[in-house]
């Protein structure tokens, strides 16, 4: 029985495997529609996340499972003291798979160890997110054509942004990748990913404050929110919340075929005037992540 | 000092000077009914000083602990007064249950009867991670 709790966990053939059935999906719906039937997903999310819960309950749905689950950990036995791994001995009863989010780092990894049934990390804490990344790696391989040759943005909160560490980590394992690491000086990337990801991979990479420096240069640009919850001192949050703000005025020196990310949801860091415009792929990364999550529930359940 | 003033048991050598109480505190070889002596700032051709640990006494010991604590130390086990075994000891691929995640996010501030497990990551730095939340270990 395969779990995913962290990216890591799949090689780059399983990811390319895992990205030609969700294009398949895309394709032929109807095949894919009853290949779930009688199967359950239990979306337990002891912290909110309405967004990934209900991509991955679009994705079981779609497939023609059935979904059951909490949304937050007071509806749950939790909020009576009930361990992890106690509840996942008690949901994998109901289910034959379990996606879960949770607010401790490594939650899922434990679950991972008591459960009968597969388990996805939908998200722990600042930590990973794996199904996001495969999100962005789909919506990537979609809008490109590849995912080897390309220079990729990440701005924003590169400290606590898990996405951009994930994505770090999935795209470093192609070849000739470059990362413009764009944060102000309080949120940069933290050392233990550019020693142990970016220099151990001969990655090159540069580091800016300033959003528009290497604007001409990029095939992806990845925004993130600076999320409120990861700070512990809310006068550095108010501070840095609304350090960039991409609009059409910053993007006039950009590649016409730039693909524009967000994990979303945004706040203000990237102005509504860019929806209209042809590279804005946040949007489409959502539907993105549904046939991914399709895909992966297909493969962990070993669904043929 | 010599070995051989030990009959049956264990000598934990080329310690660090000044080592030698954190790895008997560590091993809780307080708690022992035989005899135990450290040795501190013994002379040492290679090390200039160094600690000792002799053990009185035939057990098992904990040899994670002792290579997370002081991957460059020996262990020499002797019996009938012989020294029949030597072996260094190393940096551990895991250590469990020997330090505890300072992480507050991590799981296992919150969740009961959990192992800690730390897992090296890094040989040269000696860098240890926990293997929940990956948090490195100070």
């Amino acid at each position: 029985m395969k779990h995913l709790i962290d990216i890591k966990d799949l090689s780059v053939e399983e990811i390319d495997e895992l990205m030609e059935v969700a294009k398949d999906i895309i394709t032929n719906r109807e095949k894919y529609s009853h290949k779930c039937d009688g199967k359950t997903i239990a979306t337990l999310f002891f912290e909110p996340s309405t967004r990934t819960r209900l991509s991955f309950e679009a994705a079981m749905i779609g497939l023609g499972g059935q979904v059951l689950g909490f949304s937050e950990a007071a509806s749950s036995s939790v909020s009576k003291g009930e361990s992890v791994s106690d509840t996942i001995r008690v949901v994998g009863a109901y289910s034959d798979i379990i996606a879960m989010r949770h607010p401790k780092e490594g939650a899922p990894l434990v679950a991972s160890l008591k459960s009968i049934v597969p388990i996805i990390n939908a998200g722990d804490g600042g930590h990973n997110h794996p199904t996001q990344t495969l999100t962005d790696l789909l919506t990537i391989h979609c809008e490109k054509k590849r995912l080897d040759n390309l220079t990729i943005g990440l701005c924003g909160d590169l400290k606590f942004g898990r996405t951009v560490h994930s994505l770090i980590t999935a795209m470093s394992r192609y070849k000739n990748i470059k990362f413009i690491l764009i944060s102000p000086k309080e949120l940069v990337i933290p050392e233990y990913i550019k020693r142990d990801i970016l220099d151990k991979n001969n990655i090159k990479y540069c580091e800016t404050n300033d959003i528009e420096e290497y604007m001409n240069q990029l095939d992806v640009l990845y925004m993130t929110r600076v999320q409120k919850e990861r700070f512990f001192n809310e006068d550095d949050y108010v501070r840095l919340k609304d350090y960039y703000i991409l609009n059409k005025e910053k993007l006039k020196n950009a590649k016409d075929d730039l693909c524009i990310m967000h994990p979303l949801p945004r706040v203000n860091e990237i102005a509504t005037d860019v929806d209209d415009d042809k590279r804005a792929c946040y949007f489409k990364q959502v539907e993105y992540g549904k046939y991914i999550r399709m895909a992966l529930i297909l493969k962990l359940l070993e669904v043929k | 000092m010599n070995i051989d003033s030990i009959k049956n048991g264990i000598v934990i050598d080329h310690i660090s000077a000044k080592r030698g109480m954190e790895i008997y505190e560590a091993l809780k070889l307080e708690n022992l009914d035989c005899s135990v002596a450290i040795i501190t700032n013994a002379r040492s051709k290679k090390m200039g000083k160094k600690d000792i640990i002799k053990i009185d006494k035939e057990m098992e010991i904990d040899v994670d602990m002792i290579g997370f604590i002081e991957p460059n130390a020996t262990i020499n086990i002797v019996k009938d007064g012989k020294l029949i075994k030597k072996y260094k000891v190393a940096l551990p691929e895991k250590i469990i249950n020997i330090a505890n995640c300072q992480n507050p996010r991590c799981i296992t501030s919150v969740e009961k009867d959990l192992d800690q497990v730390f897992v090296l990551t890094d040989k040269e730095n000696k860098v240890y991670r926990c293997q929940y939340c990956e948090m490195s270990l100070k």
